[in-house]
């Protein structure tokens, strides 16, 4: 008899008699059944988790993680006009942040200015206006992009925003060889998930390959895209889901840009990923894990790949902001902690932790202070970061490590039959899948099924919270309106045209790159939204049919 | 048997965050109510056009992107300009609990922010609409 069968039948049985558990069944929050104790018959083979830095990754991009280098702590801004964000890039980098990372406005991430009549009351509220060039240049005034990296979440106007950023850049004389960062540009999510689009489907795809193949060529340390799990969690996926889904689109730029010649090697080292961290701690540490095993054995089995670089998943993170409560607001410190432990012990190569006054509004300086410290805590204070992937080894994380690979794999199998990602985003399976996990989460919720504290567990009564809440200057939408409208006044209209008639040439025969017309076309002062206009000319607009 | 209260569900300005939209779409229709979603992106133009089109009893605007002092107020707007006051607005989303009073005064009949319980969702949409038929 085994040691586990003995220890059920003496010690177990004895004490479930006396005293049985709370629940019938346990189960992480994508539903992977737990057991109650894991032991060396739930081993995984060595050879299958491996050593970091060594393919299949599963314990970490790099062989000595952050013992050589730290992750970089990257908190999100945005808002206001240019300068207004300035003012907090600035104040982040004083409090001893690393990296930056731009929020945009909702009409700069849908590519209308912010004079265009949709653009009205929204203009540098969820993050900064950038129209122009002359926007772009006020953002990083007094900042050397040779030394910190940038990141961009932007999507359907991402090859305009890194046009405008090349083209700030090269007007102060810095290496575009040097530039590190990266814009998000991860449109198929987009459809699945956050739902900011522009174009069609695959216009969309063509505009992404340009990029990637244009940064692969020009820009040596540029991460061209971002390939985001994060909003097909916050849409409402579990932790399966998110990677899967992510899965399916990387697979297809690596599909699309290998069709135009490039080869995989030439271009997905620079590939980058962006996951969540959720509430369920080890499922979290495990889905990290997984990502990277599953992510070597794409591009090394399905794309051939033979550069280690293009096997090795790097990836930013972003604590849940769905998991955070407008009740008790100060919890959400705590819960943005714990998140942003299982970041860190999952192997993140960078990290925002989110404002505590998330559910109210975009985050004050004082929380982003807080949350900025959470990250200066765990990385000094804890200790965690001396040992390469600590769980690894552990019976329990390693399985549950193989049941994501696992349960994720049959997901790209089935979308690998319906047609590919893009078929199963026209037939709305992620948007389905998506829809019926949110519906199941607030169902949860709302039956306390799912605690929530301080929300249907441990609940005050009502009552005013006094936390201090950003507010946007008022005067600053008209300031950036007008000065739109003045640049618009002021350029060389007659080579903007000239310009915007030749993109419209290039973007009808796909086998042109639209990058470098598009870098043109901002140092000649066109607009984002101009440039937008002109392209829904060409290629029409993405219309959903909503699945709820 | 009453007919069923009849709600549009709409996305007004430009951000793309529909999981609340469609969970309380899915809660109302699961209520037995007949669920128009307008889908994402809609201009109160096309919002109040779509709800005298369907002759809705309710219309619940979802907005995160902080522009609901922009957007609701037109949507009112518009619906008394077109004769179709009585159809009751309510809005959800992610608005600042000094915005409530002032969405209310401009004639908005309830707000819901995040996790607001869908039990109470269901309620007082049906109660809205019950008020409407008198």
């Amino acid at each position: 008899m085994s040691l586990l069968d003995d220890w059920e039948k003496h010690e177990l049985a004895e004490f479930l008699h006396k005293q049985p558990e709370a629940q019938q069944r346990y189960e992480t929050l994508s539903g992977i059944p737990v057991k109650r104790v894991y032991t060396p018959e739930d081993q995984v083979p060595f050879e299958e988790i491996g050593l970091p830095g060594r393919y299949p990754f599963t314990r970490g991009p790099y062989p000595t993680m952050y013992r050589g280098r730290r992750w970089t702590m990257r908190q999100i801004a945005g808002y206001g006009t240019g300068e207004d964000t300035n003012k907090r890039f600035r104040y982040l980098i004083e409090q001893g942040q690393t990296g930056l990372s731009v929020d945009f406005d909702m009409p700069t991430l849908m590519g209308y200015d912010s004079d265009d009549p949709r653009s009205e009351g929204e203009v540098g509220r969820e993050g900064v206006a950038v129209c122009s060039l002359d926007d772009m240049a006020a953002l990083f005034e007094g900042i050397d992009l040779e030394r910190i990296s940038v990141s961009m979440t932007i999507n359907p106007t991402a090859w305009i925003l890194l046009a405008m950023y090349v083209a700030y850049a090269q007007s102060r004389g810095f290496d575009l060889n040097k530039l590190s960062g990266t814009v998000q540009a991860d449109i198929l999510k987009e459809y699945q998930a956050q739902k900011e689009w522009i174009f069609p489907i695959r216009p969309s795809l063509r505009i992404v390959r340009d990029l990637i193949v244009h940064c692969a060529r020009n820009m040596a340390r540029y991460n061209p895209i971002n390939i985001s799990g994060y909003h097909i969690s916050e849409a409402g996926a579990n932790a399966v889901q998110e990677v899967a889904f992510t899965m399916c689109n990387a697979i297809a730029y690596l599909e699309e840009v290998t069709k135009a010649g490039v080869g995989v090697d030439e271009f997905a080292p620079r590939l980058a990923f962006y996951f969540i961290s959720q509430n369920d701690f080890f499922e979290e540490i495990a889905k990290f894990r997984a990502a990277r095993r599953i992510w070597a054995r794409i591009a090394k089995e399905r794309f051939g790949a033979r550069k280690p670089e293009s096997m090795r998943l790097r990836f930013h993170c972003q604590t849940a902001a769905a998991t955070l409560t407008k009740p008790q607001p100060m919890n959400n410190v705590v819960r943005t902690a714990l998140q942003a432990l299982a970041a860190v012990l999952g192997g993140a190569q960078s990290l925002h932790t989110n404002g505590l006054d998330e559910a109210y509004a975009i985050p004050s300086e004082e929380a982003m202070k807080i949350a900025l410290r959470t990250q200066q805590i765990i990385a000094e204070e804890t200790r965690v970061t001396q040992v390469v992937d600590p769980l690894g080894g552990s019976w329990f994380l390693e399985s549950l490590t193989s049941e994501i690979e696992r349960r994720c794999l049959a997901i790209l199998d089935k979308v690998q039959r319906m047609g590919g990602t893009v078929k199963a985003i026209e037939e709305g399976y992620f948007q389905r899948e998506i829809a019926d996990t949110a519906y199941q989460t607030m169902r949860g919720r709302a039956s306390g099924e799912l605690p929530v504290v301080g929300l249907n567990k441990y609940v005050d009564p009502p009552k005013k919270e006094g936390i201090e809440i950003h507010r946007i200057d008022p005067a600053s939408e008209k300031r950036q309106i007008e000065r739109t409208r003045e640049l618009k006044r002021r350029r060389d209209q007659e080579k903007v045209k000239t310009l915007l008639d030749r993109m419209e040439k290039e973007a009808r025969d796909p086998a042109v790159n639209l990058m470098p017309v598009t870098i043109e076309l901002v140092k000649a002062r066109a607009t984002m939204g101009e440039i937008v206009a002109r392209l829904k000319q060409v290629h029409g607009t993405y219309t959903e049919t909503p699945v709820f | 048997m009453a007919a069923p209260v009849r709600v549009l569900v709409g996305k007004a300005g430009l951000d793309g965050h529909d999981r609340g939209a469609k969970v309380v779409a899915r809660v109302l229709r699961d209520a037995g109510m007949e669920v128009v979603y307008t889908g994402l992106h809609r201009t109160p133009e096309q919002i109040v056009s779509a709800a005298v089109q369907e002759d809705v009893d309710v219309i619940g605007i979802s907005i995160l992107s902080g522009a609901h002092m922009t957007l609701v107020p037109k949507v009112v707007d518009l619906l008394r300009k077109q004769g179709a006051g009585d159809i009751a607005v309510v809005v959800g989303g992610v608005i600042p609990d000094e915005d409530i009073p002032e969405l209310r005064k401009l004639g908005v009949a309830d707000v819901f922010p995040q996790d607001t319980a869908p039990d109470v969702i269901v309620n007082r949409v049906r109660d809205l609409a019950a008020a409407r038929a008198q």
